[in-house]
């Protein structure tokens, strides 16, 4: 295609055509091999090894410090880990859920695999200088396990959710009152918005320009008004509903594979 | 009158086709390219974290033995060869030198494994508090290793996918005549399992 003086002839908008399906075409779609659970909450246990009152507490803490901090923590444990090691499967389910806040990347995943025996804390990029892979290895070792190895699944969760809380809420840089600016959703500019500007453009200057085509506009338009017996009425309703109003949902953040493992 | 008008409406009508045009296509093999050049950017850097604990390690390990000398002095050649071998991103289209850069990297794991194995022999240093963070710090760098990866090696994909498959391929073949593929990263065959020392 070599741009130039492009005029409202059969060429100029065949080629426009074939531009906007190879649009439409350019899409990438990304798929996930295992079957992740749903995030269903800030406690999502699959596994069914939480007490519902411990399980009702420890939700109760972390959407306190999301409040408090932005900072997003969840729970998770899984009957299964299809095969894959604790490590890849954390860093998985962690971008899946996309924990924390997009331009923060404060998030943490505590994920149990009780038949494999594992255990893992999957810290998000931006929380990484404050837990460490040293700390969460601590917390793991001293809080979780012991508790684990008794059979206390519930207080080996809770104590080492309490852990991840005060190490990251002893460092104020982390802990900080959030200002109510956090609701507002930043809009960014997509390329679909992008195209049906250009495409507006376009109709328009060809509906100034070109008799023929203002002719077959109307027509058409009248056409339809005729046939369908009345005013239509009609609008876009463009934009996104980013998670229900009172559930949780992921902030847009992801990890790059620190924290800590541990097995018992 | 129609013809001074009916030119404005060519020069309107070019200028939307460019603006079609440039949110289709035109923007994704730069874009693609620079995201595959930052998710290097993230490779190297957890190497170079990995290749930065290794003194303190060094120096604690021969606090405890000194005698392995051999397997110590291993780990400091190896981890020089290492820091040594860089790839720029410009080069990330040529196999060899990224195929260097693995295979400095591989020989360092395999010395750290020797070095790692070897401490399973000495309690005293497997409960010094220092050792232990070390080996935390370790394995937690091995696994951003891991992820930074497999973060390149998708890019790397979608990139060359996106020069070979329509439409990239009519941008490629037009605009982008010099965008070569990006080398593939060979992942060895234990690349995401920590090294085993066989007797």
């Amino acid at each position: 295609m070599i741009p130039g003086r492009m005029s409202s002839s059969l060429g100029g908008r065949s080629t426009r055509l074939v531009v906007a399906i190879a649009a439409l075409l350019c899409a990438i779609s990304t798929g996930f091999a295992l079957n992740l659970p749903a995030l269903t909450g800030r406690v999502v246990d699959q596994a069914n090894i939480i007490q519902p009152a411990t399980r009702s507490a420890i939700e109760q803490k972390l959407a306190d410090l999301e409040v408090k901090s932005g900072i997003q923590i969840a729970v998770a444990t899984v009957t299964s880990l299809e095969g894959q090691d604790i490590e890849p499967y954390a860093n998985e389910l962690f971008r899946s859920w996309k924990l924390g806040e997009k331009t923060k990347n404060n998030g943490v995943l505590l994920l149990v695999a009780p038949n494999e025996h594992r255990v893992r804390i999957e810290v998000g990029y931006g929380l990484e200088g404050t837990l460490t892979d040293a700390l969460s290895k601590v917390i793991i070792a001293n809080a979780i396990t012991p508790h684990f190895k008794a059979g206390d699944f519930s207080g080996g969760v809770s104590r080492g959710v309490d852990d991840i809380i005060t190490v990251l809420t002893t460092d104020s840089s982390e802990w900080q009152q959030r200002p109510s600016l956090r609701l507002d959703n930043q809009q960014t500019t997509d390329p679909a918005s992008w195209l049906l500007l250009s495409a507006l453009i376009f109709l328009i200057t060809l509906l100034i320009v070109s008799r023929t085509f203002r002719w077959l506009f109307f027509n058409t338009l009248l056409n339809i008004l005729v046939s369908s017996g009345g005013a239509r009425g009609g609008g876009f309703s463009s934009g996104g509903n980013y998670g229900g109003g009172g559930g949780f949902s992921g902030g847009g953040g992801s990890s790059g594979g620190g924290g800590a493992s541990g097995s018992w | 009158m129609r013809m001074s008008l009916a030119r404005i409406g060519g020069f309107i009508a070019a200028i939307s086709l460019a603006l079609t045009v440039a949110g289709c296509g035109y923007n994704t093999i730069p874009t693609l390219e620079e995201q595959a050049k930052a998710k290097w950017g993230d490779v190297q850097n957890n190497y170079q974290r990995r290749a930065d604990l290794i003194p303190n390690l060094v120096a604690t390990v021969q606090g405890y033995a000194k005698q392995e000398r051999e397997v110590l002095t291993a780990v400091i050649e190896a981890r020089a060869k290492a820091t040594q071998t860089k790839v720029d991103v410009s080069q990330l289209t040529d196999p060899e030198k990224v195929k260097q850069f693995q295979d400095a990297q591989n020989q360092l794991t395999g010395a750290l494994g020797r070095l790692i194995a070897i401490s399973e022999n000495y309690p005293d240093l497997k409960s010094n508090q220092n050792f232990l963070a070390l080996q935390s710090q370790l394995e937690g760098t091995e696994n951003r290793i891991a992820v930074a990866r497999r973060d390149y090696i998708e890019a790397v994909r979608v990139y060359n996918t996106e020069l070979r498959t329509f439409p990239g391929i009519i941008w490629a073949n037009t605009f982008f005549r010099g965008n070569k593929p990006m080398a593939e990263f060979t992942a060895s065959e234990n690349s995401d399992k920590p090294p085993q020392v066989k007797f």
